[in-house]
């Protein structure tokens, strides 16, 4: 199924802020071309400051990019696109299961429909059983498969993902790469991945988007030939180590170039 | 001779079996401990005042103030400023209610709205009120209506500002779920601004129970003609100090019931929030 089409396009895309205090022109992203194939899992992998989050805002609609264009294939039915938060960011006052339904109301779906068709979804988020209970109930990796669940539960094309796994502990991060990449093969989605940890970009994405900061741009787009479906022991082959070095190298290079912010100048 | 010990030891507590009379106290400590505050502040009155170390003159006694209180439910009179102070109270409270949650939200949502009515909400919460009061008796003159207008500003303000701050600190990451799943307008505030401002909308009628109480009182004061207000103004001047006393009790009654079913409702509204337990905290 993949490469039928392409299900995100991105051309010449910018963004510039201007310095409130200053007046001056910042530039956040400049200039990006990002191809996404239907059914691929990409990843944008860089260091903070790098637009990756500003640049995933800008598909999902929450921000308008100073310049360029952006394609999304258009679907039948439901939306394009819907967004995993890096913060759960569930209401705290909605149940698990109204959390989930969510997206389907504010699409103008019933209540009492949005809450059939979402329970489904937070089975497949492997969160039987707590339909009823509130956010606090819930420890950071359920509230993160919650977050997933709501996103899956609108049916969209493209699924992105805002460092979702960034505030969690090493090993539920883990626990939860793995669970990401079981509910991808089930749920057949197109996803673009926000990260800065290169492992965990490797080990996820059909193809890893290196970029670098200030300004926010692509410097290599590299091809991950690892079979699937992967296991976490697919972390510990050499074959894995190779391209978390050629990623690294690539990130630290752009280190040796650009002065630091709070170095001496 | 002995060394001297090398290592502080730190044993574990092993939980001590109470008998069932503790038991009791540690489970029930905060209301038996409250009831025995207030049982031994009566009774301390109470001997006082028989003894002769308090003027029953000036301080009356607690039986002095319930047998006042029984001679005075048996008055038509009595039942009458009850009820011209519940109007007062209800009718002011309710409308204060009724307006100044949706003009709160109103202004704390919308930028223009809010720029054009700050400036007065400001001003009207800068202004002791009471100072409005020989205005509004200019208005409406000495009657329910007055007193209603007086109660009605007290709650109305306690109310619209906490519920201004409340939309205003809607947190953003959630007005970014919402937009990002493009919910309607109508959504955005039924499932995100209305929930979030409801603890504000809260501590702001916490706040307007004493406001409307000390509201409807400094305005039978000053007008002098129906109320429990006036009950009290007058048992004071006629050196009645048990009726006075039954009439003070009965506000007071009033603005614990009142902030109490405010608790109660609050708890309903709000059991996504973790409950901090007192009890187990102590």
């Amino acid at each position: 199924m993949r490469t039928e089409h392409l299900a995100l396009s991105a051309r010449g895309v910018k963004m510039q802020y201007r310095d409130r205090g200053t007046g001056n022109a910042l530039l956040a992203i400049d200039n990006i071309d990002l191809d996404v194939p239907d059914g691929a899992f990409v990843s944008l992998l860089g260091p903070s400051g790098c637009g990756k989050s500003t640049f995933l805002k800008i598909v999902n609609g929450l921000l308008p990019a100073t310049a360029g264009e952006i394609k999304l294939h258009r679907v039948a039915k439901g939306r394009e696109d819907a967004m995993v938060f890096q913060d759960a960011a569930l209401f705290p006052w909605y149940s698990v299961l109204d959390n989930v339904a969510y997206g389907l109301v504010c699409a103008g779906v019933s209540r009492g429909e949005a809450r059939k068709r979402a329970a489904p979804f937070i089975d497949l988020v492997g969160l039987k059983g707590f339909d009823d209970k509130y956010p606090y109930q819930l420890s950071g990796g359920m509230q993160q498969r919650a977050n997933l669940a709501r996103a899956l539960a609108v049916d969209s094309a493209i699924l992105l993902m805002d460092e979702p796994f960034a505030a969690l502990d090493a090993q539920t991060r883990e626990v939860m790469q793995a669970e990401l990449l079981r509910i991808w093969n089930a749920a057949k989605k197109t996803v673009l991945f926000v990260t800065h940890q290169i492992d965990e970009a490797v080990y996820l994405s059909d193809r890893v988007v290196v970029m670098a900061a200030r300004p926010g741009r692509v410097i290599a787009d590299i091809e991950i030939d690892l079979p699937r479906p992967r296991d976490l022991s697919v972390k510990r082959t050499p074959e894995f180590a190779v391209y978390e070095e050629q990623i690294w190298r690539l990130i630290a290079g752009q280190y040796g170039k650009t002065p630091q912010p709070g170095a001496a100048s | 001779m002995t060394e001297t010990a090398a290592f502080r030891v730190i044993h574990a507590r092993v939980p001590r079996r109470r008998d069932p009379v503790s038991r009791w106290y540690r489970r029930n400590e905060r209301a038996a401990l409250s009831a025995a505050g207030i049982v031994s502040f009566i009774a301390a009155w109470q001997i006082g005042a028989d003894a002769g170390l308090i003027d029953k003159f000036f301080f009356s006694s607690p039986l002095d103030v319930l047998a006042a209180g029984a001679a005075e439910v048996q008055k038509a009179r009595f039942w009458e400023d009850v009820k011209i102070s519940a109007i007062e109270l209800g009718v002011g409270t309710l409308v204060a209610l009724v307006t100044s949650v949706p003009i709160g939200i109103a202004i704390g949502w919308y930028r223009r709205v809010s720029l054009t009515f700050d400036p007065w909400l400001n001003f009207f919460n800068a202004l002791p009120r009471v100072a409005l009061i020989p205005l509004v008796v200019l208005w409406a003159g000495l009657g329910v209506e007055m007193k209603t207008i007086i109660v009605f500003f007290g709650g109305f303000f306690s109310i619209v500002l906490p519920t201004v701050e409340g939309v205003r600190t809607v947190d953003r990451q959630f007005l970014d779920v919402a937009r990002s799943f493009r919910a309607p307008e109508r959504l955005i505030f039924t499932s995100l601004v209305i929930p979030g401002t409801l603890p504000f909308i809260v501590s702001g009628l916490r706040l307007a129970v004493g406001r409307v109480l000390a509201g409807v009182i400094i305005a039978e004061f000053y007008a002098q003609t129906s109320g429990l207000g006036v009950m009290i103004a007058r048992s004071a001047s006629t050196l009645q100090p048990d009726r006075m006393l039954f009439g003070v009790l009965i506000f007071t009654i009033l603005g614990i019931g009142l902030t109490e079913g405010i608790g109660i409702a609050e708890r309903y509204f709000q059991r996504w929030r973790p409950s901090i337990d007192l009890e187990e905290a102590a």
